[in-house]
């Protein structure tokens, strides 16, 4: 089986999650730039951010045999903090990167005038570049914030089918289908959308357009929910063609659009097993 | 940026004419593999690069945004020379070479330590050769370890980085003018030895590359 997450935070995630994800099948990953947890205070801690994506967290990933690409964007959280607007303007620089597959993650958290502007931008960003987004939907308030997000998207230059609408749920998911958006959901341990549920869902939705990631980060989450949403379908009778369409082919032809998916992962060198100071596989110095 | 104090008092000067000639054998090696939609893409981001055509959005310009796009316009194989041939046609200097790096991810920074030779640069770009010694990113640690760096990096950074080759596995080799500084080093001696120590106590194999840099020190300056 392989298996394609298009939606981890492998930044909050360890080295034995990374050895764990290749047991289960993964072998490509989409990892979105997003808060932290702590809020930041100036833009200079995003760059230092993309920059990890582009960097650090690509090696890291090679070292297990999974190709990693990432999104970066200015999150919803924080386009509510003045201070770091500026990430609006340095972006056009890093969407021309390699390894950036979409603008992202972008969206709505507290449906703010800030929020309204950036998500806006940022769409404009995508369509300037080329590049598809990833939307979330906000945690709160998540219906009325679904609908918010499907009038700026209409009113953007960005074609439905550039556009993931991510953390759908069973109130959500009609409405993103018929947007012609891509449809995601994030499969948690108790909150967002667990594995039976998904079943349902694509048993009543059907396999197009339909993602499946774990969102794993650092809250309570479980980096190989995309494969236990597998096994799940596999054992509501779902096909291996149906799993395969849904945990890699669909994020393949999603973030395809970009033209920079890359699906195998650069070879670690000789003795290369260390970066920035650190030894990944502790078999080195 | 500021000149490097420690800097080797014999570093040669720039020398802008033998440069000219490296970067035309450049040109004419990477234009030999790539298509002919690919030479022609190669042509018009060099022009880019010489007129300072404006880019694609405020404060790029085209060249840095054809730096960026090199690797999937030319190929991975090609992506470092071209990346190489547009800094040298945009006559990067030390600020320039310096936002490229800042602002690029790992393979556009290797391509920036690439390009260091062929910028007739003084001593001013180096603290972006000792950022890049700073990673442990085998491929920055042997693309800083260039010509630039043997001209000027100073002697304790340079006798750490060639540590850190050992250390990382980057093999002598990738060091440009290994031999020259290496010869009549005690210091480095005495860091090769302490290492070589410490890995024997550990039951550790000692990298095969060190005996060979050690033999180098043991010759006559």
């Amino acid at each position: 089986m392989r298996i394609f997450d298009p939606h981890i935070h492998m930044t909050s995630r360890t080295t034995d999650d990374y050895a764990a994800m290749y047991d289960a099948g993964v072998r490509a990953l989409v990892e979105p730039s997003f808060w932290l947890g702590q809020p930041r205070t100036s833009p200079e801690s995003f760059y230092d951010c993309f920059d990890s994506l582009l960097g650090w967290e690509p090696f890291r990933a090679a070292q297990y045999g999974i190709a990693h690409h990432c999104t970066l964007a200015l999150n919803p959280k924080e386009a509510n903090d003045p201070r770091l607007l500026p990430v609006l303007d340095e972006l056009p620089r890093y969407l021309l990167k390699d390894h950036v597959v979409a603008v992202g993650e972008i969206g709505y958290d507290s449906m703010t005038p800030a929020e309204d502007r950036a998500l806006a931008a940022q769409l404009e960003l995508a369509a300037d570049h080329g590049l598809p987004a990833i939307v979330h939907t906000p945690h709160r308030d998540k219906a009325a914030g679904l609908a918010r997000t499907l009038d700026v998207v209409r009113e953007s230059r960005l074609a439905p089918g550039l556009v993931i609408l991510d953390h759908l749920n069973e109130t959500t998911v009609a409405a993103a289908k018929d947007s012609g958006c891509w449809a995601a959901f994030s499969i948690y341990p108790d909150t967002k959308m667990d594995e039976d549920r998904m079943v349902r869902i694509l048993r009543e939705y059907g396999t197009e357009r339909m993602l499946v990631n774990s969102a794993a980060d650092w809250g309570r989450s479980d980096p190989l929910k995309t494969r236990k949403t597998a096994d799940a379908m596999l054992a509501a009778g779902f096909t291996d063609a149906d799993v395969d369409k849904v945990l890699w082919q669909n994020p393949v032809e999603f973030y395809g659009q970009s033209g920079r998916l890359e699906l195998e992962p650069e070879k670690p060198e000789a003795g290369g097993a260390t970066y920035e100071g650190n030894s990944i596989l502790r078999g080195g110095s | 940026m500021t000149p490097n104090p420690d800097a080797p008092a014999d570093a040669p000067a720039a020398e802008p004419a033998a440069g000219a000639t490296a970067v035309a054998a450049l040109r004419a090696s990477v234009d030999a593999g790539l298509t002919p939609e690919a030479r022609e893409w190669l042509a018009a981001a060099l022009a880019d690069a010489a007129a300072d055509t404006p880019g694609p959005s405020a404060g790029l310009l085209a060249w840095e945004a054809h730096f960026a796009a090199a690797r999937r316009r030319c190929g991975a194989a090609a992506a470092d020379t071209v990346r190489v041939l547009i800094l040298h046609a945009a006559r990067a200097d030390e600020q320039v070479a310096a936002r490229v790096y800042d602002r690029g991810d790992a393979a556009e920074r290797r391509a920036v330590l690439r390009a260091l030779p062929h910028l007739g640069l003084g001593p001013g770009a180096v603290p972006l050769v000792e950022d890049a010694l700073r990673t442990n990113d085998t491929r920055l640690v042997a693309a800083a370890l260039g010509p630039y760096a043997a001209a000027h990096l100073g002697d304790h950074a340079w006798r750490q980085a060639v540590l850190k080759c050992l250390f990382t596995g980057v093999p002598a080799d990738e060091i440009a003018g290994l031999a020259e500084r290496a010869a009549g080093d005690a210091e480095l001696a005495r860091m090769l030895a302490d290492y070589a120590r410490e890995r024997t106590a550990a039951g550790r194999a000692v990298p095969a590359d060190l005996d060979r840099i050690l033999d180098l020190t043991r010759k006559e300056v």
